[in-house]
């Protein structure tokens, strides 16, 4: 069970490659591997916290204001995990920036409140939390990955290949757009091969 | 209080064209994908964006240093300016739908999707930084001016993409990088654009 579950977060629906949820904090903490798993742990953090939450006090909460209670508490473990991130890895605090406070507004996190933790009870919402955060994270990890070593030759700060010339642009904005843009290619066209083979 | 006016050009230049909200600092990314594939809808939520962007930064900042700072309960920003943004965008809808329906109706539903936009509550946030310019905190009319540059450099960003997803329609696009990943690749060449005006240093210090 556990195996299917993970391959529904990591894989069929993964957040970013198959729903395009929380695009804005990928492709900008996206530049080095540090960073985005830094970043992804830190969402996978709220988003099991607040998954189990929301299941708890779903019956409680009235329809018409779920929306903004919802909201008041993952900003509550955003702020949380925020003062944390402060105390112990204040080099990640400065190179994450505004994008720290900012997981308040993922979409991803809301989305799986809503779709997900309102219907459910914490058990199944906290497996839902941690599966949907490691998708979020492995899409960051492959993203970064190839950022770092095409715009600086580095992996996790390492060398990777001597002589090979980087290019910067990968760093800086267009190469964000441009590597999310290869990989959804390439999923895409994987997925049609299959489905081509599927129908035959 | 005093107004330095060079800061201002400066930050209205920095905020539209430098450091673009969409292309160089990737916020709000979301409405720029889903909402630019007419032109027309595209600039109604620029519009929109403009409007709760300079209003909800005039309310921040002064949450923020009258209450905030003074009480020395910075902590509580993040979950403080998320409430006000989306009370506030609640309490615009209620006034334009009974003050001005014409308005409303043309804006009407991109006006709750704001409450998540991470642009907004993104300015909200860098308002509370260091202005880069002058070295101290931003003051109300930097806020203010702030707010609004960005959201016009989102809007900026937001209708240069619809009108350019209008022609993509037409074209022939290789099977598997139609819809999202094409859109990223035109993303892409329009921010390798905007690069450009990093370049641009108006009155150096």
């Amino acid at each position: 069970m556990i195996a299917k579950e993970l391959k529904r977060g990591i894989i069929t629906e993964n957040s970013i490659f198959v729903l395009a949820l929380g695009l804005c904090p990928t492709l900008a903490v996206s530049t080095s591997v540090k960073n985005g798993l830094g970043m992804g742990l830190a969402t996978t953090f709220v988003l099991i916290c607040s998954n189990i939450i929301i299941s708890i006090v779903k019956n409680w909460i009235p329809g018409k204001v779920r929306i903004p209670c919802y909201i008041v508490i993952i900003a509550t473990f955003v702020s949380i995990l925020h003062l944390l991130i402060k105390v112990y890895t204040p080099t990640l605090d400065s190179q994450l920036g505004i994008f720290i406070p900012l997981i308040a507004v993922n979409c991803i996190i809301l989305g799986r409140a809503e779709a997900f933790a309102a219907k459910n009870n914490p058990a199944t919402s906290l497996v839902d939390g941690a599966v949907m955060g490691l998708g979020f994270t492995a899409a960051l990890l492959i993203l970064s990955t190839i950022r770092e070593f095409l715009g600086g030759n580095k992996i996790f700060d390492l060398m990777v290949i001597p002589g090979f010339q980087p290019m910067a642009v990968f760093i800086l904005a267009p190469g964000g757009f441009f590597v999310i843009a290869c990989v959804m290619g390439l999923i895409n066209y994987f997925r049609g091969k299959k489905g081509a083979k599927a129908k035959v | 209080m005093s107004v330095n006016f060079i800061s201002i050009i400066q930050i209205s230049i920095a905020a539209v064209l430098i450091q673009n909200f969409v292309l160089a600092r990737f916020l709000g990314l979301c409405p720029f994908l889903g909402v630019s594939k007419k032109l027309s809808s595209a600039i109604g939520m620029g519009l929109a964006v403009v409007f709760v962007m300079t209003v909800s930064t005039i309310f921040t900042w002064w949450i923020d240093t009258a209450i905030l700072a003074a009480m020395n309960l910075e902590y509580l920003r993040t979950i403080m300016f998320i409430l006000v943004i989306a009370s506030l965008v609640q309490l615009i809808e209620m006034v334009m739908q009974k003050f001005t329906p014409a308005l409303y109706e043309s804006l009407g539903i991109y006006l709750p999707l704001m409450a998540t936009n991470c642009a907004i509550l993104g300015v909200a946030i860098i308002n509370t930084d260091i202005n880069q310019f002058t070295g101290v905190p931003f003051t109300f009319v930097e806020s203010v001016v702030n707010g609004a540059a960005s959201g016009a450099g989102f809007t900026l960003a937001l209708i240069l993409m619809a009108g350019l997803r209008e022609r993509l329609e037409s074209s022939n696009i290789p099977k598997s990088l139609e819809g999202m990943p094409i859109t990223f690749i035109t993303a892409g060449l329009m921010a390798l654009a905007f690069l450009g005006f990093s370049g641009l240093s108006f009155f150096p210090k």
